[in-house]
């Protein structure tokens, strides 16, 4: 019972990374990562939202009824994302402005409902915990992980800090969109690697 | 005017391209592109479909919502939870070629972060009710023309010999890479 637990905690870390591998919510995480105090805040607002939600569908998956349990969620989810919206815009509003319509976006991010509707409304309240726990560490360090790389090579800096000489030059096209999409093919293609060679 | 309007169709169709600049929708995007025939069907279902939640969502913000704008979101979602929800009743039951048609892409629109995004920009921007249709099936237009774009080159992909890691997923998004550094081309089009 205890190593099953663990079990769920561990998957969202690596082996369904819900980025990498179940390839969802990629929106926000190319558009958010090209700061790293950005991919910060959006792992904050995420994980509070995923965690939140999840919990509350698992309360009440007794009580859903099946026909429209859809709605019901996106109200579950549209709540905390409220909350995250608000509390960013009047605590830090150039990180609101910066990050735009993507806070908002939380509430049609497909891990959120995915989880939600393949996990939350099935199984109990620990078990629910644990794995969303998981599915916000897994999120947080592919996004953190890639907007280190995109900022310190793309800009020089690190968290608007200058980090590399000035003699640098930037690798601007990394801060693009071009450049985050090639570096979720490469980020998908090592973990890919990693997996394979260990089964 | 109507240069306003071309301008907008325009930004929202190429230069603000919602997949390659903009980075939304990519979840359907990534899910849908494997058959040609999907994509088709996916982009009538966003034009159908996001055309008439921005001109519901844009009436219910300005009409009722003065004072209530910090519930912009829940109701928008709710909006277009229960206009697809509507949509897809209405083609089930009158329309079932259309429905056999885009049907299964329905349910999927609900969290295709597209329309909820577009709607959201809209009153972000102050567009007035013309300006929100033009832009927003100028912006689903945009998506269609992705769709199409990778929906070919993944087709071209399957029949050619691919790194082993890059198989699958990575080599669909190195091709995206690809596909945006042309998008980019676009940017200074219009000011």
């Amino acid at each position: 019972m205890k190593k099953n637990i663990f079990k769920e905690f561990t998957k969202g870390l690596a082996k369904e990374n819900p980025i990498l591998i179940i390839m969802l919510g990629l929106c926000s995480v190319l558009a958010v990562s090209t700061d790293v105090a950005n991919a910060i805040g959006m792992s904050l607002g995420f994980s509070f939202v995923l965690i939140i939600s999840e919990l509350l569908v698992s309360i009440f998956r007794k009580i859903i009824p099946n026909e429209v349990r859809i709605p019901i969620f996106l109200v579950f989810i549209a709540v905390p994302t409220t909350i995250v919206d608000l509390v960013m815009k009047a605590y830090f509003p150039p990180l609101s402005k910066s990050m735009g319509v993507f806070i908002p976006l939380i509430v049609v991010n497909c891990i959120v409902l995915g989880r939600v509707e393949a996990f939350a409304y099935k199984k109990g309240v620990l078990e629910t915990l644990m794995d969303s726990l998981g599915m916000a560490i897994g999120y947080s360090w592919v996004i953190i992980l890639l907007s280190i790389i995109r900022e310190v090579l793309g800009k020089g800096t690190f968290l608007g800090l200058r980090v590399l000489p000035k003699a640098y030059l930037p690798m601007s096209i990394l801060t693009f969109p071009p450049g985050g999409f090639f570096l979720i093919a490469v980020f998908i293609a090592i973990l890919n690697g990693i997996l394979n060679r260990r089964s | 005017m109507l240069s306003n309007l071309l301008k907008i169709i325009i930004a929202a169709t190429i230069v603000d391209n919602m997949v390659f600049i903009r980075y939304i929708a990519l979840c359907s995007y990534v899910g849908v592109t494997n058959s040609i025939d999907a994509s088709i069907g996916m982009t009538f279902a966003v034009i159908f479909v996001q055309t008439i939640a921005t001109a519901i969502t844009w009436i219910v913000f300005h009409l009722f919502m003065q004072g209530l704008e910090f519930l912009q979101i829940i109701v928008f979602i709710f909006t277009i939870a229960s206009l697809v929800q509507l949509v897809e009743i209405y083609l089930k039951k009158n329309v079932p070629s259309l429905y056999k048609a885009m049907g299964i892409y329905l349910p999927l629109i609900t969290t295709n972060c597209m329309i909820l995004a577009v709607t959201l920009i809209n009153i972000d921007k102050n567009y007035s009710f013309i300006e929100s249709l033009v832009y927003a099936f100028g912006a689903s237009l945009g998506y269609g023309l992705a769709l199409l774009i990778l929906a070919g080159v993944r087709e071209r992909l399957r029949l050619s010999n691919i790194p082993k890691f890059f198989r699958g997923y990575p080599i669909v998004f190195a091709s995206m890479a690809l596909i945006a550094i042309a998008f980019l081309g676009f940017k200074g089009l219009i000011k």
